[in-house]
C-alpha cells in the first residue's frame, strides 16, 4: 500500500496545510503529526499567488523574507521523511518554480526527499504535460483539483492521470475565505466519489473542528490551511503548541465523525 | 485581411491548444478553466456572425472615432534624415492610436470584448490596469453598455495616475487599490483573478493585453488587428505599397501584435518591438522580458518573465506604468524566438528624450510607452536609406504622463 492508501484507510483523514519557511516549519509539521494529522501539505511559496487569499498571501511573504529558496523546501521535506516515514507529504504550489528547472528535475527532487505527492494550481488537465508526464514516471502522485465548476463532462479528464486523492476545492474562490454550503458539499462530494477511485478530501474555508466533522461524515479526508497559518502569524515561533492544540481539536472531529 | 492564411503562414497560430510553439497555452485554476473552455466557444461562434463583426465595426467607426490616421511626420523625419548618414533617414509615419476615444489603443480590445461578454449573458465587469489607460477603456465600455464594473489597480499606479482614477470614477467604475506585492500591473492582474475564480458565474474579465490563458492573447490579437489592417490599407493608398519597417512598444504587446499580426506574411516588412529596459538591463532595473527574462509560467500562459533562478517572478521597472509588467504577451515570445520581430531594449532616460523631442518637431504629446519606440528612431533610421518608409505606432496620448516627465525633468507643477 501506498502512504495514500494507509493514510485513507483508517477512515476521514485530516489534512493540513502550512507554508514552507513560514516560522519554523520543521517543529510545525512535528507538531501538526503529533496532533494527528493524517496527510500533510507542504506549501511551496510563490511571488504570484493567484489562487490564495490574504493569510497564505502573507505566509508566503514572511517565507521570502526569511529568505526561503526552493533548496530549503526540499530539505524541509527530507528531513520530514526522516522523522516521519509512514506520513503522506504532498508538495503544493504553482507552475513556475516547479518546472523552471524542468519537470523531470522537479519530479526527481521529488522523489528523492521523499514526496508522496504534488498539487500544482494552474496546471490544469490541458496542460499536463508540463508537469504530470515527469511525476508518473517517478512514482509521485499529481493530485488534482476538481470545484465546483468542474461538471460531469470534465470530471474524467480531471480524473485521467491523477492519484493519491482528489482535492475538492468547495467553494468558486480562494484559499480562507468562506466555507460553502454543506448541502452543496454534501452533493458534490457524493458526485465525485461516484466517479472517482480514489479518495475524494475537501478544503478550502474549513477552520473550525464542528465544520470538518460535517464534511468528514461525507468525505474521505478534510482539508485545513489557513486557519493553521494564521497560528503561525500569530505565534511565530511560538507556534508549535497552538497548532497541536487546534489539529488535536479537528483530528477528533474529523476521526468520530462516523 | 487574408480570408486564408497561406501554408507555411505565420499567422495560423495559436494551434487548437492555445500554443504558440511552446508558449501561450491554459495555465489557470480548475475553477476558471470551464469558463476559459466556454470563452473560446463563444469566440468561435462570434467570428463566424456577421452581426458581431459589424456591431464591431460600428462602434470602432461611431465610438471610437476609427480609422485613426496614418500620418506623415514631416519634421521628425527630417530631424532624423538630418542625422543618418549620406542618404539615410526614412519618411516617417505615425499611426495615431492616440486620437482614438480614451486616448489610446486599448479601447479596440474593450470594445470587442464588451460585445463578447454580452453575448455570454455576464452582467460584471473586471479588469486590472497599469498606467490606467486599460482600466479607463474598459470603464468607458462598461457605461456605454450599462454594466457595473471593478477595476484592481496596484496602490502604488492608483498614486501615481490619479487623472487616470479620477476619471474611472466618473465614468461609474469602482477603483479597487491592490496593496499586495509592489502594486503595480502585476498585482492588480492577481488582485483580478482572485475576484474572477471568486464570481465566474457572472464576471466577465476583460484582460487588456494580448496575454493570460488562452483564447486571451488571440482575440486580444484579432480585436487590435484594427490597427495594422488600417496601416496597409493607408499605407497602399498613400504611397501604393507596403511599408519596409513597423514599429511599436512591447510592454504586454498588444499594441504591437495588433500592428504586427496583418504584417507577419509579408516577408519584405521588417518588424521591431521596443522593450522598456527602465534605468538598463545591466542594473536589473528594468521591464525587458526578452532581453533579460526566460520562459516561465504566470497568469495563464508560458512566456518570457523576469524571474529569479527558482522561478519568483522579480520586480519590473519602468517609467511608464503600462510597460512596468514583467511579462508580454506568449506570441511575441514565439516572434522572437521565430526571428520574424526584432525586440530592442530602450530605457526611461532615451524615452523622456523621444517624449520631449516629439512634442516639440510634431506638436504631439506622445504616451510615455509610445515614446520608448520613437526613442529607436536614432538608432533605425540611421541604417535605413532615405527612400524607405517606416511607420510609428502612436499608441497612446501622453496627457496622462505629464506629471511623470515634470517629476522626472525636474518641473514643479
Amino acid at each position: 500500500m501506498t502512504r495514500f492508501e494507509t493514510a485513507f484507510a483508517k477512515g476521514p483523514a485530516l489534512v493540513c496545510f502550512i507554508t514552507g519557511g513560514d516560522g519554523d516549519t520543521a517543529s510545525n509539521l512535528d507538531a501538526l503529526v503529533a496532533g494527528g494529522a493524517d496527510v500533510i501539505e507542504l506549501g511551496m511559496p510563490f511571488t504570484d499567488p493567484m489562487a490564495d487569499g490574504m493569510a497564505i498571501q502573507e505566509a508566503n511573504l514572511r517565507s521570502f523574507a526569511a529568505g526561503t529558496k526552493t533548496a530549503d523546501i526540499f530539505a524541509l521535506a527530507t528531513g520530514f521523511r526522516a522523522r516521519h516515514p509512514n506520513v503522506p507529504l504532498v508538495l503544493m504550489g504553482y507552475a513556475n518554480p516547479m518546472t523552471i528547472r524542468g519537470s523531470e528535475w522537479f519530479a526527481d527532487e521529488c522523489a528523492k526527499a521523499g514526496v508522496d505527492g504534488v498539487i500544482c494550481v494552474d496546471i490544469p488537465p490541458e496542460e499536463d504535460a508540463e508537469l504530470g508526464p515527469a511525476l508518473r514516471a517517478k512514482g509521485v502522485s499529481l493530485i488534482r483539483l476538481a470545484t465546483p465548476t468542474t461538471d460531469t463532462a470534465r470530471l474524467p479528464a480531471v480524473l485521467e492521470g491523477s492519484s493519491g486523492f482528489l482535492y475538492y476545492v468547495s467553494v468558486a474562490g480562494i484559499t480562507g475565505q468562506q466555507q460553502a454550503a454543506q448541502s452543496s458539499i454534501d452533493e458534490a462530494v457524493a458526485r465525485l466519489k461516484a466517479a472517482s477511485t480514489i479518495p475524494v478530501a475537501v478544503g478550502f474555508g474549513v477552520r473550525t473542528p464542528e465544520q470538518a466533522a460535517a464534511i468528514a461524515k461525507v468525505a474521505d479526508g478534510v482539508v485545513v490551511g489557513s486557519a493553521l497559518v494564521d497560528l503561525v502569524k500569530q505565534h511565530g515561533r511560538d507556534a508549535p503548541g497552538p497548532l497541536q492544540a487546534l489539529t488535536s481539536a479537528l483530528a477528533q472531529a474529523v476521526h468520530s465523525a462516523r | 485581411m487574408t480570408a486564408q492564411p497561406p501554408v507555411n503562414s505565420l499567422r495560423s497560430l495559436p494551434d487548437e491548444t492555445g500554443h504558440f510553439g511552446q508558449f501561450g497555452g491554459r495555465y489557470v485554476a480548475e475553477t476558471l478553466m470551464p469558463l476559459i473552455l466556454d470563452l473560446e466557444k463563444e469566440y468561435r461562434r462570434a467570428q463566424g456572425d456577421p452581426a458581431f463583426q459589424a456591431e464591431f465595426d460600428d462602434l470602432l467607426k461611431n465610438f471610437v472615432g476609427r480609422p485613426s490616421p496614418l500620418y506623415p511626420a514631416p519634421r521628425i523625419t527630417e530631424h532624423f534624415r538630418a542625422l543618418a548618414p549620406e542618404g539615410k533617414g526614412p519618411k516617417i509615419y505615425f499611426k495615431r492610436e492616440d486620437l482614438n476615444h480614451t486616448g489610446a489603443h486599448k479601447i479596440n480590445n474593450c470594445v470587442g470584448q464588451i460585445l463578447l461578454a454580452m453575448r455570454m449573458g455576464k452582467t460584471r465587469i473586471i479588469a486590472e490596469t497599469g498606467a490606467g489607460q486599460h482600466g479607463v477603456a474598459t470603464a468607458t465600455v462598461a457605461a456605454r453598455f450599462g454594466l457595473p464594473c471593478v477595476i484592481f489597480m496596484g496602490a502604488k499606479d492608483v498614486e501615481r495616475q490619479k487623472p487616470n482614477v479620477f476619471r474611472m470614477k466618473l465614468l461609474g467604475a469602482e477603483v479597487h487599490p491592490v496593496t499586495s506585492g509592489a502594486e503595480t500591473l502585476k498585482d492588480a492582474m492577481n488582485e483580478a483573478l482572485r475576484d474572477w475564480v471568486a464570481n465566474v458565474h457572472d464576471t466577465f474579465y476583460i484582460i487588456g493585453t494580448a496575454a493570460g490563458p488562452h483564447p486571451y492573447p488571440e482575440l486580444v490579437r484579432d480585436f487590435q488587428s484594427v490597427i495594422g489592417n488600417e496601416t496597409k490599407a493607408q499605407m497602399m493608398e498613400a504611397e501604393g505599397r507596403l511599408p519596409d519597417m513597423v514599429l511599436a512598444c512591447v510592454g504586454g504587446g498588444s499594441n504591437a501584435i495588433g500592428m504586427f499580426h496583418p504584417f507577419l506574411d509579408d516577408p519584405e516588412v521588417a518588424m521591431v518591438g521596443i522593450e522598456a529596459a527602465g534605468h538598463g538591463i545591466e542594473t536589473g532595473e528594468h521591464a525587458a522580458s526578452l532581453a533579460g527574462g526566460k520562459p516561465g509560467i504566470l497568469h495563464g500562459n508560458k512566456t518570457y518573465l523576469l524571474q529569479d533562478e527558482d522561478g519568483q517572478i522579480t520586480e519590473a521597472h519602468s517609467i511608464s506604468a503600462g510597460l512596468d509588467y514583467p511579462g508580454l504577451g506568449p506570441e511575441h515570445s514565439w516572434l522572437h524566438e521565430s526571428g520574424r520581430v526584432r525586440y530592442v531594449p530602450i530605457t526611461d532616460d532615451q524615452a523622456l528624450e523621444a517624449f520631449q523631442l516629439c512634442c516639440a518637431l510634431e506638436g504631439i504629446i506622445p504616451a510615455l510607452e509610445s515614446a520608448h519606440a520613437l526613442a529607436a528612431l536614432p538608432q533605425l533610421t540611421a541604417e535605413m536609406d532615405e527612400d524607405k518608409i517606416l511607420v510609428v505606432n502612436v499608441s497612446g496620448r501622453g496627457d496622462k504622463d505629464i506629471f511623470t516627465v515634470a517629476e522626472a525633468l525636474g518641473f514643479e507643477l
